[in-house]
């Protein structure tokens, strides 16, 4: 167990990086606490593997310090590290039986016998394979295959983090949620650092206690799911996270007021004054959850509605406000909202962003 | 639905039939018919299994058979694990491997007999490059008057005309291996010999069935190459089955006992060929 940092980490898989966009992960100081939770989010393509391939040893970084502790790793592969991964695809040694498989790490590292039946029976039990322990891994099916795999993570007690790249893809969705929950389980009894990849929001965010959220090869934002959700630090957090995601709309900042459209939405004091330093393009960030409609039009900034979408539970209206469409989610037994209405925007939950940097 | 009531779709299967029989069935029973009978003269009678019991009895077959097993397993036991081996030296990626494989293939495009003319040339005391060579160096080479060096010179060419398709075989096989093996394997901290044992091998096991009954069948089968090197010789010392064959048939003109050969010769490699794909086939699915 240990605390994992990276100092000034950045990585191109090209031999001259010139432009930004030629770097899979841009120059980053990040810790993983240990015994930390970690979920790494973000959109295909943002560098999330290629990060979690530079913290196994799997790539060494262009540039930049991998710590374990207060050891520098950077240069030490894969096998020299404490470090276990587990990968999108089941890898799984066909010729083995699940004993042998989950064995493995431990023999080759010319471990003590005794020690390493031990430790096999007890992951065997965490997992629930101690009926299949004999059978030859070929025969097993996805999810046993992707349970062993996890299982030659966790194996080794001396791990110093398990890394998880998007490791449930390939399973059904039924067992994807029990494999999830084992992991949480899991984590709540070794208290192993986990970090789990994955590009799905919901997956990231009932698995971690911190969220990691990753874009263009940086790391945007790390929190709980909550300050996600409720202060997103950039728009592309506001967007990505939340379904539907934020709406943002371009605006002018007057006094304490913002423009948007000819309208006038009301802001904090303290938001106002910051928004005030900050230069570039100014937009205006709020959840479509926090807006509220009144259908009839009494309040706020007048709108038009495009589109009612009944999703059981709740409902989402399309509006337009001048040139600009918006999501608002109200509420099953609301209103029926007619063709004309009116959104509020409360200012405790009005977010401003300069060139997508949260500023108030 | 009902089913259609009539049964013009078998037209539909006559071409297929038709070049079937003409191809394999008709030709196959023409042997069996030879081997039923004996000709003299135009004449044809019927002699039941005699030709079959005469050539079990036959010392010549006994001592072709003997030398085609010794060729055939000696070949095999060369070429499987220099071809796997050549595999994993290889290249995975890069300019260098389309260059590698065309280097590699080169053997397999030349025509049988020019390869046995290349040899047999090559091996030449006289003038052949190797054999010269080899005369110069002090050691005593001929493969015209020694039977052992005849034969080395038959499966060295047998090894370097054919090695190459097990390497193609085998290096198909590996770089069908997703990345995350090797990835994984680094992670568990498995060592060379690991990763091939647990990762390579097994993964290759079908690409190493296929090459191993392709090269198997081939080698039982060879005639061209020793025919133009050897001839066969010195003595017998070089002759296989199929060069055995085609003197009973050619040569003397024996087509019944020819025919009866012929028909043993496709059961042996038919009952072989079943053998060894079983074997393969149990192999990591067996026992669980």
């Amino acid at each position: 167990m240990s605390r994992i940092v990276l100092d000034q980490v950045a990585h191109s898989y090209l031999p001259h990086p010139q432009t930004e966009a030629d770097w899979a992960l841009r120059e980053m100081e990040h810790v993983w606490e240990d015994g930390g939770a970690y979920a790494l989010l973000g959109p295909s393509g943002c560098g999330k593997t290629t990060l979690l391939n530079v913290i196994s040893g799997l790539l060494q970084p262009s540039q930049g310090r991998v710590m374990f502790d207060d050891t520098d790793v950077t240069a030490l592969p894969p096998q020299q590290r404490n470090i276990a991964q587990v990968f999108q695809f089941p890898v799984i040694y066909d010729t083995m039986t699940v004993a042998e498989n989950l064995a493995f790490p431990l023999n080759n590292r010319k471990f003590d016998k005794t020690y390493v039946k031990q430790r096999v029976e007890e992951v065997a039990q965490m997992l629930d394979l101690e009926g299949d322990l004999h059978k030859k891994g070929a025969r097993l099916s996805a999810d046993a295959k992707q349970k062993i795999s996890l299982g030659r993570g966790l194996v080794r007690a001396d791990v110093a983090a398990i890394l998880f790249d998007e490791p449930l893809t390939v399973i059904d969705p039924q067992m994807k949620w029990q494999l999830r929950r084992k992991l949480k389980q899991i984590h709540e009894q070794t208290a192993t650092t986990l970090v789990y990849v994955t590009h799905d929001q919901n997956e990231a965010l009932t698995f971690a206690d911190k969220v990691v959220v990753m874009y263009e090869g940086q790391v945007v934002q790390v929190g709980t799911p909550q300050e996600l959700f409720e202060r997103p630090s950039h728009t592309f957090v506001g967007y990505f996270i939340g379904s539907p995601g934020m709406n943002l709309l371009d605006c002018q900042l007057e006094g304490k007021e913002a423009v948007v459209n000819g309208g006038r939405v009301p802001l904090n004091e303290a938001a106002a004054q910051r928004a005030h330093n900050a230069t570039g393009r100014l937009q205006l960030g709020i959840r479509p959850e926090f807006l509220s409609f009144d259908a009839r039009g009494q309040n706020g900034l007048p709108v038009r509605v495009e589109q009612v979408d009944d999703l059981g539970n709740y409902q989402i209206l399309t509006v337009r406000l001048g040139g600009e469409l918006l999501k608002v989610k109200i509420a099953e037994d609301a209103e029926p909202p007619g063709e004309d209405g009116s959104l509020r925007f409360p200012p405790d939950w009005t977010r401003l962003y300069a060139n997508g940097q949260l500023v108030g | 639905m009902d089913r259609w009531p009539d049964h013009k779709a078998w037209f539909l299967v006559l071409p297929v039939a038709v070049l079937v029989a003409f191809s394999a069935i008709i030709p196959l029973m023409t042997v069996v018919n030879y081997s039923l009978q004996d000709v003299l003269g135009g004449t044809y009678f019927f002699v039941g299994a005699e030709w079959f019991e005469q050539l079990l009895h036959s010392d010549a077959l006994h001592g072709a058979l003997q030398r085609q097993f010794i060729f055939s397993f000696t070949v095999l036991a060369i070429e499987m694990p220099l071809g796997v081996a050549i595999a994993l030296a290889l290249p995975r990626r890069g300019w260098q491997v389309s260059l590698c494989l065309v280097l590699v293939a080169l053997p397999l495009l030349i025509p049988w007999n020019v390869v046995g003319t290349i040899w047999q040339i090559f091996g030449r005391s006289d003038i052949g490059l190797g054999g010269w060579t080899l005369n110069e160096l002090g050691i005593a080479y001929n493969y015209t008057s020694n039977s052992v060096d005849a034969w080395l010179t038959i499966v060295v060419m047998e090894v370097w005309h054919w090695t190459p398709l097990v390497v193609l075989l085998a290096y198909a096989g590996l770089q069908a291996i997703p990345d995350a093996y090797y990835q994984a394997a680094k992670i568990d901290g498995a060592s060379a010999w690991a990763v091939f044992r647990y990762i390579q091998l097994p993964k290759m096991r079908g690409v190493l069935t296929i090459a191993l009954l392709l090269r198997f069948m081939d080698s039982f089968m060879i005639y061209t190459e020793p025919f133009v090197v050897t001839g066969g010789g010195p003595g017998n010392s070089t002759t296989f089955l199929s060069q055995y064959l085609t003197r009973l048939a050619v040569g003397q003109f024996d087509l019944g006992p020819a025919a009866a050969f012929s028909i043993i010769y496709f059961l042996i490699i038919l009952v072989f060929c079943y053998v060894f794909y079983r074997a393969l086939e149990g192999i990591g699915k067996g026992a669980p």
